[in-house]
């Protein structure tokens, strides 16, 4: 249906097709498209229409190519779905057939017209419109060449739990530089304090430490333990970083791990990797196992390092490794793509006052019941409770603790909470049998392989489930007392117990809420990183290159926070091995002769794609960090920024052309 | 040298834009050496009739004053179109509307009622002492013009060749309006048709105080709620200030040594149409902005809803686009169904 003697637009010398889809008769039964493309062959540049039955199919695909060929078009508009779905089908098409890709445009007929109107006249009325709009856009649009930029070809990952680890593990074997930085001596993170794992119940440092070595020993693996991130700035392919590592006060090289420091130390302290049950000195390592495998002063809990104050532990070291004139070092590095795994933190249980946490000593957390059964913990994997060493006869667990309710404290599933219970209890039930264990939960929330198998494994052996949250615990004498009520039977329950064991909402950790104003990745309602698209992009931000796994995202198990870290591992080695990277060149420009300096929409880009020119007083946008949202353009009063092939003249024009009928 | 003949001609004007030139002191007297004044009845006593009398096209340039509130102020704007070789809307209700068009979300009958029915020291006489025309000669009538029930531009009822915008226009736009006067003269060259005499940035451009990296309002404050820090951006101090969509061009006089917020009287800086929409939406944007989640639907309507008066506010000087047409619309309509 070519309209051959019609010229392109005299003002942008376009030559623009339109190609109406039918969709088999998801457009075709309620949108006359024979009568939009006849009716498209009039407007201004429309040099060739069509309509065909499935546009994205091969012979529809061929059809679009074979028409810019012949009628020469330079722009092409197709009416049929979503832009979601095949904007890219389409512009690689075109681009196959040399037109340059950002001048399709998609004119939505499907989602905002067929599907949702039931009167097919009004409706191709309708549809003719919205094909308007967009040839009245493509007239004006530009076309315009993706920015290219070059790789830094390596990776940062901050944090070294689990997922990070993983992650370090995956991108260092596919041949890229690692940079792992932790914030605390030794890397492991949470899963090297616990006894073993559900539902397997395999000891946990046993899977986890061949891991910890091997990043240790990895030759792309650069690991900086005591280490903060303090600022990032940049963009995908080359981001700055700051490092600020602290002085641990001891040199790796030298120290022989003989232990005679920390034999002469007199300081002693609660250890945090047992959870505060057991005792460590300032110097020390948090666990045999520890990477890297090196002492460290503890700065707030030793006496001073000061030979006058007090000097035994560099006095007792024969190596001469200890050295107290150890400084802050700030690392300034670059680096491709970064991947955050901060991790988790447990919530703080002393806000939820009816449960003593804090004031009772027997009442403790599932970290600390962990290092209870661990054989390397501060009772050697004997159960005894914190108050006074003997073996508890009636031990209560308690599920949901600051989880799943809204009013008071967390909203959200902690989601491991229910199966790791379970894992205490019946390790419990096999170290001490003659145990009374009670198990207070509100629902049984066990998804995953083999999880639920175990919980019934754990009620098997004589674990008593009951179905309420406590309402008070308190000390009686040498006694904590549980007040319940049974939801199922709807009795009131007290318990007389030796040991409470709490299961605290895991919250994102301390840490989070700095990494996230450092690198601009945006936190959901609760402090946890939020994910660019909750299903189809789970470990990537909104910053381009920026990736997220693990339980800084949400609750996870061990399983799925491994699965998170080698995804973004993945994603971080697709960045790392592109020749170069390109980015999409609808983005919003700075037109410097309007620009008044405001500084309005400095702050307000999600992407932190705005800088400031201090030169020139006027704002820049970063290419490649910026995401097209639009957010700076609707801030700036001066109309200073636009957005490429959005412009406000094409804006107002397609306004115009929708609002035309009503004007007259 | 030939002296060029010019007119200053008023709409609904307070008189400040005359003041405006009054004050120009010393450099009224190279002005005056090279026009010759053909009306101005702040300067002498011309007549309307005068003014009619001439050819067409014989005044060189004429500055108008004010925009058209009544009958009569369309008749003289289009009087002065049309024996003008050159004119020039000149202060910001010539250009944009100005203060008087606050009143267009009202007719005109509906501030009459106002003022003359229901103001508060009106006395219970009704609406009969309004009195639109009287006799005062023994059947000569006089009538008083129509009042309008819009209040536009200059631009709206006649074409305009250039905007000295402003309330009032200041010193330095005189120094290009004489440029332009005697390069006319001279070389009878002028700058292109719409030139706005005035800066070609926003207002913030040429305001010296300091703006930090984030600008953030979570609380708005009017003038007289602060005492603003003379060194710090207005705006992150929480008062509105129209800086950003306004044109500069003004010298930095409300936000200099004033110490108060832009009003936006230089109206839309270059190539923006809609000042108190741009603005408004930059407001929205930066306010609460990074606390939306916090705040909440309900706390950000709390907040906007501390902006007192949006349309007096966003729209002080300039006719918004919509409303124009609307006004412009209906003045159409009026005319054609007169003609029936």
């Amino acid at each position: 249906m070519t309209a051959d003697g019609k010229k392109s637009s005299k003002t942008t010398n376009k030559r623009i097709g339109v190609f109406v889809c039918h969709c088999g008769k998801n457009i075709a039964e309620m949108v006359d498209v024979k009568k939009a493309a006849d009716v498209s062959k009039d407007l201004e540049g429309v040099v060739f229409t069509t309509h065909s039955n499935y546009l994205c199919s091969e012979p529809g695909q061929k059809e679009l190519q074979e028409a810019i060929k012949t009628s020469k078009l330079n722009a092409i508009v197709c009416a049929c779905c979503s832009p979601t779905l095949h904007e890219e089908t389409f512009r690689s098409a075109a681009e196959n057939v040399g037109m340059n890709k950002y001048e399709v445009e998609i004119a939505n007929i499907r989602e905002k017209c067929s599907w949702v109107h039931t009167n097919r006249e009004k409706a191709t009325e309708k549809a003719i419109k919205i094909i308007e709009t967009k040839v009245e856009k493509a007239l004006l649009n530009e076309p315009l060449t993706p920015a290219s930029v070059e790789v830094n070809r390596t990776c940062l990952i901050i944090g070294a739990g689990i997922t990070g680890i993983q992650a370090a593990l995956d991108v260092a074997d596919a041949g890229f530089k690692v940079t792992l930085v932790e914030k605390s001596p030794t890397i492991g993170g949470h899963m090297a304090q616990l006894a073993s794992t559900f539902p397997t119940l395999d000891c946990s440092q046993c899977i986890l430490s061949p891991k910890m070595s091997a990043i240790a020993h990895n030759e792309n693996i650069n690991l900086i333990t005591n280490a903060e991130v303090t600022s990032v700035s940049g963009f995908v392919g080359n981001f700055k970083v700051e490092i600020k590592e602290y002085p641990r006060y001891v040199d790796p090289d030298k120290c022989t791990l003989c232990d005679d420091c920390v034999k002469v130390c007199p300081v002693v302290v609660p250890a945090e990797f047992e959870g505060g049950l057991g005792p460590r000195k300032a110097i020390y390592m948090p666990f045999p196992q520890a990477v890297p495998s090196v002492y460290t002063l503890d700065i707030d809990n030793c006496l001073g390092i000061h030979p006058l104050i007090c000097s035994k532990c560099r006095d007792a070291c024969g190596p001469e490794a200890i050295d107290y004139d150890m400084v802050t070092k700030i690392k300034n590095m670059e680096f491709g793509s970064i991947i955050i795994a901060t991790g988790f933190d447990l919530y703080d249980i002393s806000k939820i006052q009816e449960y003593e946490f804090g004031t009772d000593v027997d009442v403790i957390d599932g970290i600390q019941f962990e290092r209870l059964l661990s054989s390397s913990g501060p009772t050697s994997g004997v159960v005894l409770r914190p108050s006074d060493h003997k073996k508890p006869e009636t031990v209560v667990f308690v599920q949901c603790v600051g989880s799943r309710d809204p009013e008071h404290h967390m909203a959200y599933c902690s989601k491991i909470c229910c199966t790791y219970t379970g894992k205490h209890a019946l390790l419990l039930k096999d170290l001490a049998p003659d145990t009374e264990v009670y198990v207070f939960y509100i629902d049984i929330r066990a998804a995953g392989r083999g999880y639920e198998e175990f919980i019934q494994r754990a009620q098997e052996k004589g674990v008593i489930y009951i179905r309420g949250k406590p309402s008070k615990i308190f000390r009686d004498g040498d006694k904590t007392i549980i007040w319940a009520a049974n939801t199922l039977t709807g009795e009131r329950l007290e318990v007389e117990a030796d040991l409470v064991v709490l299961a605290p909402a895991m919250i994102p950790s301390f840490d989070t809420k700095s990494i996230s104003l450092i690198t601009k990745c945006s936190l959901d309602e609760y402090g946890f990183f939020k994910e660019a698209h909750m299903k189809l992009k789970p470990v990537e931000s909104l910053v381009s290159g920026l990736l997220v796994a693990g339980t800084a995202l949400s609750p996870k198990d061990i399983p799925e926070s491994v699965a998170q870290g080698s995804a973004a591992a993945a994603k971080a080695i697709s960045i790392l091995s592109q020749p170069k990277l390109y980015h999409e060149p609808l983005v919003s420009t700075v037109d410097e002769d309007k620009c008044c300096g405001c500084k309005v929409c400095q702050s307000l880009c999600p992407y932190g794609a705005i800088t400031f020119d201090d030169a020139n007083k006027t704002s820049v946008v970063n290419e490649i960090l910026c995401e097209g949202c639009g957010t700076c353009v609707s801030a700036c009063a001066s109309q200073a920024l636009i957005l490429k092939n959005l412009t406000h003249k094409q804006m107002e024009k397609m306004i115009h052309v929708a609002l035309k009928e009503e004007a007259k | 040298m030939t002296k060029i003949k010019l007119a200053v001609a008023a709409g609904s004007y307070c008189g400040g834009c005359d003041m405006s030139i009054i004050d120009l002191n010393e450099l009224l007297i190279p002005i005056d050496e090279v026009i010759e004044l053909q009306y101005w009845q702040l300067a002498a006593d011309f007549k309307i009739k005068d003014v009619k009398a001439l050819k067409d096209n014989e005044i060189d340039i004429t500055l108008y004053h004010g925009p058209i509130r009544t009958s009569e102020h369309a008749e003289l704007a289009h009087l002065f179109r049309k024996k003008s070789k050159v004119l020039i809307a000149y202060g910001a209700c010539s250009c944009f509307g100005g203060i008087p068009q606050l009143a267009n979300p009202f007719t005109a009958s509906e501030l009459l009622d106002e003022t003359y029915v229901h103001g508060y020291n009106m006395d219970d006489s009704g609406p009969n002492h309004m009195r639109t025309s009287s006799e005062y000669k023994k059947g000569r009538k006089m009538t008083l013009p129509k009042l309008l029930d819009s209040c536009l531009p200059l631009s709206s009822e006649v074409d305009v060749d250039y905007y000295v915008p402003g309330c009032p226009p200041v010193r330095d736009q005189w120094l290009v309006l004489i440029d332009i006067i005697t390069n006319f003269i001279k070389n009878g060259e002028l700058p292109p048709k719409g030139t706005v005499v005035a800066g070609d940035k926003a207002r913030c451009e040429e305001c010296g105080r300091e703006k930090p990296d984030e600008i953030v309002i979570n609380k708005f404050l009017r003038p007289y709620e602060i005492n603003p820090d003379p060194e710090k951006c207005l705006l992150a101090q929480g008062l509105i200030c129209m800086g950003p969509a306004t044109r500069a061009g003004c010298g930095n006089q409300c936000t200099g040594d004033a110490n108060m917020p832009c009003r936006g009287c230089f109206g839309p800086a270059p190539e923006v149409d809609e000042p108190g929409l741009k603005m408004l939406s930059a407001i929205a944007s930066i306010a609460g902005a990074k606390k939306e989640g916090e705040l909440g639907e309900e706390g950000l309507k709390k907040l906007m809803d501390q902006v007192v008066d949006p349309f007096g506010t966003f729209y002080r000087f300039a006719v918004p686009q919509i409303l124009m047409h609307i006004k412009q619309k209906k003045a159409k309509e009026e005319k054609s169904d007169s003609v029936k």
